[in-house]
């Protein structure tokens, strides 16, 4: 009798795989099916189509894509990309934006960045942003599948190492200025003297984020606090594992921050897409014990907890997208490794700036008016950082005595971009190998 | 005569009645959870299933999200009808993924069907033997296997956290989002165009087939279903339950570590801390839906399988969260277990009446 039943299950089977075949074989009459059964739900996108063909109309839409990391509204990293996005969208006409958000291990675990790729290109996206250093290879993959498409992988390197494909460019701006302004503004306001920066994961970029927030807080410290009220500056790093906390996989940022705070830390950099720091910050100082923060990525960050919050730096993508989609639409789109400088004249111009800092309300006024000073010094090249001796953590030499790179030449902007390791003094393990 | 033939279709009714009724019940909450977001139902559920069946390249990924949780379901099979509840199945695909990882770092110049053979063959030991070691503590040191199945999910983690940020780390950083990815050349062959690697579906299908046949048509199944239904008295009727029971673990065990070499080999071609993915849980779901019945697994599977891929869908294009394709599993599980329960006390009611 079991046999029995399992035969008949078998023939249920059957019939449902015959049904399932049946529905999914004439994948060329789809098209037809979607406009015939829902007209009002589809008629704006008509999927299955737009992806090979050309524009039908002069007047069709142009549409943008976008694949973040984040969720849009994390008040960081990915924020800084969606508003950039929005930032096109609105001084571009008949253009679109489509994005995905979330696409990362924790929130979609069973999603490749190829297949989220896939998705938006059936949308109809000519141009596509990704936003975070570990699609860099799910990018690439996805730009030799679809060469009709123009992509855009922020923070990577694979122009610079020639594995991109010709329809994938990098770009990036120089956070390093914002993360040394940070580092100053940091090392201005420390009254221990121990200022902890929250990192993300180990790579080159962030060794070389952290190093520059060193580098600022230690010229501030040697150079603008007339008496500095510790004998030293003090300077750490932890890494979570990743961009953002995932529970049981990275360490958590708010554990971090809290162990900082309790070894006698007072001002926490964040180098995550998220404001845990300035969260716990905010808590500890509301708790007695005041701590500053400067979070990170979002113009807007501060707004969480504005009464211990030094500043921000900021990246600002919106003009740099709005010229490379429409060197894209227009046809003049080239394959190109940018590292945007800010706009020295105004850091905070959001229609020139690729980066900025703006100003915390927990910043004095006269440490405001000394990181004015700092900046300036920046701009116009009288403070330059990147000045020998530096060493490494392990003692290993990255600039002679007396040797200086300038920002801005190839040869020394590859030396900056890919730093070995954390600057001697910075406590905490850099180095990979 | 007569009756038996009545009881067979009652029976029948009761297999696929209850799951259809089931799936009416999830489709009218998951319904009424749109309706509260104020989105219309109909376009969600059109996209989710009508929006993966008509494209080839969804249909593949639907596909190779499909094989592993098959096999894992399968596995879940075996130790659910020995009266097992392997919460330690995520932990089993982890580590058959860190175990599959290792031929591949280590001879890579292999002829490439000799390297994934060996490769399957290490996920499978990995699987079997964090499936054993549950199974051990169960049987020798009598911690429940719920318990030590948990436990050991976060030990594997931890595993795969070790290797990825320390001796398997990307050359210049340490991140946990995954080791170098494979060489084309030794990923398992897709077909032109789309992300299905034939092989893979093919392997949990044939296996599926096996678990099916081990299970209803052979001895060993007839007394692993027995252990399952009451140990003690098992044993008492010479069925060496204990090790039916280390058996069903080990069995599961492999199959778990064949679906981890899978997500390794052929999904996300790295090992990741998150390489599981949740497809062992996804597949414990599979399984209370189906009372572990091996033939109604496939549809269950291919149906998850289609509201996961389908779900991404979701924001893009109606914007409402993709986790609506998680409340229609979820809410299909619960209505199928509360169903099952009223079935259960109404035909008891039925037998007290008749007395």
């Amino acid at each position: 009798m079991k046999s029995l039943a399992d035969c008949r299950i078998i023939g249920i089977w059957t019939l449902l795989l015959v049904v399932l075949t049946a529905c999914s074989s004439p994948a060329a009459t789809p098209p037809a099916a979607v406009s015939e059964e829902t007209p009002a739900a589809n008629a704006a996108d008509t999927p299955e189509t737009t992806a090979e063909e050309p524009e039908v109309a002069g007047d069709a839409d142009y549409i943008f894509g976008m694949v973040m990391v984040g969720p849009y509204n994390d008040a960081g990293w990915s924020q800084a990309h969606y508003e950039g996005a929005l930032y096109v969208e609105e001084r571009l006409d008949h253009v679109r934006f489509v994005y995905v958000d979330k696409v990362n291990p924790a929130d979609r675990p069973n999603i490749t960045v190829q297949q989220v790729i896939d998705d938006l290109v059936e949308q109809g996206a000519e141009f596509i942003i990704t936003n975070s250093d570990d699609f860099k290879d799910g990018t690439r993959e996805a730009a030799q599948a679809h060469p009709d498409v123009t992509f855009l992988h922020i923070s990577g390197d694979d122009v610079l190492t020639g594995k991109a494909p010709d329809n994938l460019g990098n770009l990036m701006g120089r956070m390093i200025y914002g993360k040394m302004i940070a580092g100053c503004a940091a090392a201005l306001q420390t009254e221990t003297g121990n200022i902890a920066y929250v990192g993300p994961l180990i790579n080159d970029e962030t060794r070389r984020l952290v190093n520059s927030a060193y580098l600022g807080a230690r010229y501030c410290w040697d150079n603008l606090r007339e008496e500095p009220p510790a004998d030293d500056l003090t300077f750490s790093v932890t890494w979570i594992g990743f961009w953002f906390n995932i529970p049981g996989v990275t360490l958590d940022p708010t554990q971090v921050a809290n162990d900082f705070i309790n070894a006698d830390n007072d001002v926490l950099i964040s180098g995550i897409d998220t404001t845990e720091a300035l969260v716990e910050a905010n808590k500890s100082t509301e708790a007695g014990t005041p701590v500053f923060a400067l979070p990170y990525d979002f113009a807007g960050a501060c707004a969480q907890a504005e009464d211990v919050c030094l500043g921000v730096p900021y990246f600002n993508w919106g003009p740099a997208y709005m010229q490379e989609i429409t060197a894209a639409r227009t046809g003049t789109w080239e394959q190109q490794w940018q590292w945007l400088e800010p706009d020295w004249a105004d850091i905070n111009n959001l229609d020139t700036s690729a980066i900025g800092f703006a100003m915390g309300q927990a910043l004095t006024p006269e440490n405001q008016e000394q990181l004015q000073t700092f900046i300036d010094g920046l701009a116009d090249g009288s403070i330059n950082l990147f000045t020998g001796p530096l060493t490494y953590n392990d003692g290993s030499v990255f600039l002679e005595e007396g040797e200086t790179l300038t920002p801005g030449t190839p040869e020394d902007d590859e030396r900056i971009w890919y730093m070995q390791d954390c600057l001697e003094s910075i406590q905490g393990q850099c180095a990979t190998e | 005569m007569q009756g038996r033939s009545g009881k067979l279709w009652a029976q029948w009714g009761l297999v696929l009645g209850l799951p259809l009724l089931a799936l009416l019940g999830a489709l009218a909450f998951t319904t009424l959870v749109l309706l509260a977001v104020g989105s219309p139902p109909y376009p969600p559920y059109w996209l989710l299933f009508a929006g993966v069946l008509s494209s080839p390249v969804r249909l593949a990924d639907m596909l190779m999200l499909a094989a592993p949780l098959l096999l894992c379901s399968s596995g879940l099979t075996l130790t659910f009808a020995a009266g097992l509840y392997n919460l330690g199945i995520e932990g089993q695909v982890i580590i058959g993924a860190v175990f599959a990882m290792v031929p591949l770092r280590w001879w890579p110049e292999l002829s490439p069907v000799a390297l994934w053979l060996l490769t399957f063959g290490m996920g499978a030991l990995g699987g079997m033997s964090w499936a054993l070691l549950t199974a051990w503590l169960r049987v020798y040191g009598r911690v429940n296997e719920i318990f030590a199945g948990l436990g050991l999910n976060f030990v594997a983690t931890g595993v795969t956290l070790y290797l990825v940020l320390g001796p398997w780390k990307r050359e210049g950083s340490a991140s946990t989002s995954g080791t170098e990815p494979l060489d084309q050349a030794i990923r398992l062959p897709t077909i032109e165009g789309l992300r299905l690697a034939p092989l893979a579906p093919l392997l949990a299908l044939v296996l599926l087939v096996l678990v099916w046949w081990l299970l209803r048509q052979t001895r060993w199944g007839l007394s692993l279903r027995a252990t399952g239904l009451n140990a003690v008295a098992a044993e008492r009727f010479a069925v060496p339950s204990r090790r039916r029971m280390i058996e069903a673990m080990a069995g599961c065990g492999v199959l778990a570590g064949l679906a981890g070499t899978i997500q390794v080999l052929a999904v996300f071609h790295t090992l990741t801390p998150s390489i599981s993915s949740g497809i062992g849980l996804l597949a414990l779901l599979v399984t209370l839906l189906v009372q572990a019945h091996p033939l109604l697994i496939l549809p269950v599977v291919l149906f998850f399988a289609l509201l996961s891929v389908g779900s991404t869908q979701l924001p893009l294009q109606l914007q409402i969260d993709s986790s609506i394709g998680g409340v229609l599993q979820g809410a299909l599980v619960l209505c199928m277990l509360l169903l099952r329960g009223l079935q259960q006390r109404w035909s008891q009611a039925r037998v007290w009446d008749n007395e």
